[in-house]
């Protein structure tokens, strides 16, 4: 009995450290490119080509960061990625905030005030968080076009709100519906209408998904890229876009620090906001799979 | 008797539709009208600038004979299988992993997880960087004393492909084995108490009990890989630019660069809608799913 | 303080009747019980009175205005939910004022009303919590405080209580018989229980599928049963529904012929109008025996084998056979045990008789 125990324990310690052994080799794994860029982005030219790619720099320089953020050539110009980066904040901050507050009321109308064919106008929104954009952005390029708004940062908010309200109006939806319909009927019999009810009772209570909605639309539009290289061209390209020209176009020695501090400098907003809010974050993520 | 209804309250009666309105034509336009002028296109002799003619099928076939296209749908195909196949292999096995009660478990997952925080042009780049035969992994590995070791697939036209998958795989792990971990969380735990006191051990609980139950979870990713793969762009664009040469175009490259760099419009509008069909062949059956289950629901 | 009338109303769902003309009316300060169980249209009801759903033919009146076409907040109505729908990011405070705020009440006055409620329902205490931070006695509390502010001509419950526990339901139940007794209002309450429904009302209304099976004061319910779906709704255990053939006793009364396994046995003397003995007289019928209206008896009557007892406590529930069906008579405590024989006799003065085919009860 005693011995059976002791095996028993024994095989229990083994698989521990089977469990812990893979759980770190995974996590090296997933860490590695992480620390390659930050390494590779605080090394000089000379020593990466001298063949140190893993290990810590010999002499630390942010030489690659401030050259990646003020002065590497995109195209013509040489005034590295700062601008870009103001272009993605300047579209980012309107279209999160348009893309939620449509969501929002889309929601709560969706689920408190439904009315015949609800359910089919939510079933067409939610086609659009599948969408293969390949599939809609001739026409939209030649929309732009005609609005006047092609090339212009504008004209992407514009595009992002419209293809980001089906996943807002998801999220909202999937929230709203867990708040009892009771609430409204009695803010209705308390002599509430539409918007107050609305703006009183359903918005307080929807802080959590509010913050997912933000989230979610802030790390999509922030990292996107075919909305940005098909619409944009020149000074008004987002920061991804950016970050491909630098490190596509650049002529003689590869410089492949400035290419990871340029990479991390686009990285870093998605990456705070993760680090964060990352429970946020996967909700975000888990709701177009796990409902409610 | 009857009081007089006010007009506010007959505004009122109207406004929740009144609001949803500009949501539904955004949409009704964004989407449905601009797939439908996307598919006009596709059947039009369009090149550098739209036509409205009607070729037929002109477009489609030329698409098909086009060898690139051939090669893409190729690429589509062999990078879907393995990308699925090791995305949710390793997804899985993180999620079980995380589940058996381990310690600084929220740290791990947000390790697991980061990557897809990150955007596909940032990933190519430091995987560009990494899989860089004279600089990169294959460097630290022969520097290390094993000088016969080469990992320079980003470089050859049959393996450039495998490189893309590794970076997409290092992406969406994390979202798979949230998914995964979602699922096994919600799992009752007297299954696995009464499984245990029938004396079923620990591998055979999972692999008969546990994975079966997580039916809804294995669907929503595969499905929604599926849709990551179909449209992933910006990685390969990044990472290997379809090349060497096109050996690692996709639908979506192509479509791009017949669109937007060789003027054939109509080859582009086709390609989008060949590659609009494949979602909607996933997604549409889907989403009715999850929609009746939701009706069931309520 | 209202009278409610309900008038040849309808409510349909495409094909749908949810409500096939229901009618009921009630006078100032009467306490009105829907009963039915899930799906029989009470809530429609409740909700067509409030306001909250379409009335697709009839009337509504509330002291005799039609108020078909008023929003919610004009009928001069206030209701308590099942689910309490307390809005969860105000305070209880916040809660109860919310309304008197939307209608303009000035601040003062707000104050005052709140703390009158606060008090007849003792909850000075937790006037600065979120609804959260509260039991669910205390939320069903607060609900009620939320209504009685507003003072309305009609109260509305939507079940109440269904979400407490057995011990809470039943102080909650006292609560609100309390509060109408105190306030006179007139009161619609909404319930499948049917102890809620007898402890409470002043009328019944017993659906089902849409309509109204029996409206009346509760001992006329219990007595008297308009038909054996209402027998068997209300009373627990249930009324007993027993086959039986009629016949005229020979004191020209109405007599009672049942098949025991011991052989027939008659009941004599059931009180019927001449006329429906006339009509049915030799015919197959059913009786409705309450459980409680048997018992023991040294003298002439039923001879039965009982099969299984139920203990409860205050009384033992005796099941046998009669009629070709299960029966349950409520005898002393240790009157019966299984196995037994015993003659039991019947009150036969409240035996109710209904028609075989229609099951309506006969007069």
């Amino acid at each position: 009995m005693a011995t059976d125990l002791r095996s028993a324990r024994r095989a229990q310690n083994w698989g521990r450290l089977f469990i812990y052994g893979s759980l770190a080799a995974m996590a090296a794994f997933y860490l590695m490119p992480l620390w390659v860029m930050i390494v590779t982005s605080l090394k000089s030219l000379d020593e990466i080509y001298s063949g140190s790619f893993i290990g810590l720099p010999k002499a630390v320089t942010f030489d690659a960061w401030a050259k990646a953020w003020g002065t590497a050539c995109i195209g013509t110009k040489c005034e590295g990625l700062k601008p870009y980066f103001v272009n993605s904040l300047v579209m980012v901050i309107p279209a999160v905030i348009l893309s939620s507050g449509i969501g929002a009321i889309n929601g709560y109308v969706l689920t408190k005030w439904r009315f015949k064919g609800s359910n089919i106008v939510f079933g067409m929104l939610l086609f659009g968080c599948f969408l293969p954009f390949q599939a809609v952005i001739l026409p939209m390029a030649q929309v732009l076009g005609r609005l006047g708004l092609s090339g212009t940062i504008p004209g992407l908010v514009l595009v992002h709100t419209v293809y980001g309200i089906a996943f807002t109006t998801l999220f909202f939806r999937n929230y709203f519906i867990t708040i009892p319909d009771e609430l409204t009927k009695a803010a209705q019999i308390d002599g509430a209408g539409f918007f107050r009810i609305f703006f009183s009772i359903m918005l307080p209570a929807a802080l959590p998904i509010i913050v997912v909605s933000c989230i979610w639309q802030f790390t999509q539009i922030w990292n996107d890229f075919l909305f940005g290289v098909s619409f944009t061209a020149g000074d008004s390209t987002p920061v991804t876009v950016a970050l491909n020209n630098i490190v596509n176009v650049t002529m003689g020695r590869k410089q492949y620090n400035v290419d990871m501090a340029s990479a991390m400098i686009a990285a870093i907003p998605t990456l705070v906001v993760y680090v964060v809010a990352g429970r946020y974050f996967v909700r975000g993520l888990t709701a177009g799979a796990v409902k409610g | 008797m009857q009081k007089p209804i006010s007009l506010k309250d007959r505004l009122a009666a109207w406004l929740p539709q009144l609001v949803l309105t500009p949501s539904i034509l955004a949409v009704f336009v964004g989407v449905y009208l601009f797939i439908a002028w996307t598919a006009v296109i596709s059947f039009s002799s369009s090149k550098m600038l739209p036509r409205y003619d009607f070729v037929g099928l002109e477009q489609y076939i030329r698409l098909w004979s086009t060898p690139r296209w051939i090669t893409a749908v190729e690429n589509l195909f062999l990078f879907t299988v393995l990308f699925l196949a090791i995305t949710i292999a390793v997804g899985l096995f993180m999620a079980i992993l995380l589940d058996q009660k381990v310690r600084a478990e929220g740290v791990l997952r947000a390790v697991y997880l980061y990557p897809m925080a990150l955007s596909f042009i940032v990933t190519g780049t430091a995987w560009k960087w990494i899989l860089n035969p004279s600089l990169g992994i294959q460097k630290v590995v022969n520097d290390l004393g094993w000088h016969s070791f080469v990992f320079d697939w980003i470089t050859r036209p049959e393996f450039a492909i495998y490189c893309v998958v590794i970076a997409a795989v290092w992406q969406s792990t994390g979202f798979a084995m949230a998914i995964f971990l979602a699922g096994l969380r919600g799992i009752d735990n007297s299954i696995i108490k009464a499984a245990q006191i029938e004396g079923a051990s620990l591998t055979r609980i999972y692999l008969s009990i546990i994975v079966p139950m997580l039916r809804p979870a294995f669907l929503s990713v595969i499905v929604l890989l599926s849709y990551i793969s179909i449209k992933s762009f910006d990685l390969v664009l990044a990472l290997t630019n379809a090349g060497p040469g096109s050996a690692t175009e996709m639908p979506s490259t192509f479509m791009f660069s017949a669109t937007f760099r060789r003027n054939q419009m109509g080859v582009g509008a086709a390609s989008a809608m060949m590659m609009l069909m494949t979602v909607a062949a996933i997604i549409i059956p889907y989403l009715y799913s999850e929609l009746k289950e939701d009706r069931n629901g309520h | 303080m209202a009278t409610l009338e309900i008038d040849r109303v309808k409510k349909s769902y495409g094909q749908m009747d949810v409500l096939k003309e229901v009618s009921i009316s009630v006078g100032d300060g009467d306490f009105l019980v829907l009963l039915g169980p899930s799906g029989c249209g009470k809530s429609t009801l409740l909700n067509m009175i409030a306001g909250l759903e379409d009335i697709t033919s009839g009337q509504i009146r509330i002291s005799g205005d039609v108020v078909n076409d008023l929003s919610p907040k004009d009928r001069d109505i206030a209701m308590v939910f099942q689910s309490y729908a307390l809005y969860p990011t105000m305070t209880v405070r916040q809660n109860i004022e919310f309304g008197m705020k939307i209608r303009g009440v000035p601040p003062e006055a707000r104050a005052k009303a709140t703390k009158a409620a606060a008090d007849m329902l003792q909850m000075g205490h937790l006037l600065d919590r979120k609804p959260s931070q509260l039991s669910g006695g205390q939320r069903q509390r607060v609900a009620m405080g939320r209504a009685i502010v507003r003072e309305p001509k009609l109260f509305l419950f939507d079940e109440p209580l269904s979400n407490l526990d057995a011990k809470l339901r039943v102080d909650m139940r006292t609560e609100i018989k309390r509060l109408h007794q105190r306030l006179g209002t007139t009161i619609v309450y909404v319930t499948h229980d049917q102890i809620e429904a007898m402890t409470l009302a002043t009328r019944i209304a017993v659906m089902k599928d849409g309509v109204v099976q029996h409206f009346g004061p509760p001992q006329e319910v219990y007595d008297r049963p308009a038909n054996t779906y209402v027998a068997r709704f209300v009373g627990s255990p249930a009324m007993n529904i027993i086959p039986a053939s009629l016949q005229v006793g020979a004191d020209g009364l109405a007599e009672a012929v049942v098949s025991l396994p011991s052989g027939e046995a008659r009941i004599a003397g059931i009180p019927l109008s001449a006329a429906a003995l006339k009509s049915h007289a030799g015919q197959k019928v059913l009786l409705g025996i309450r459980p409680e209206h048997f018992s023991l008896t040294s003298g002439p009557g039923l001879s039965v084998h009982i099969d299984v007892v139920e203990p409860t406590g205050p009384d033992t529930l005796a099941v046998f056979a009669m009629g070709g069906t299960e029966v349950i008579a409520r005898l002393e405590p240790f009157a019966a045990a299984a196995g037994d024989r015993l003659t039991l006799a019947v009150k036969q003065e409240k035996v109710v008789v209904f028609d075989a085919s229609s099951e309506t009860r006969l007069d």
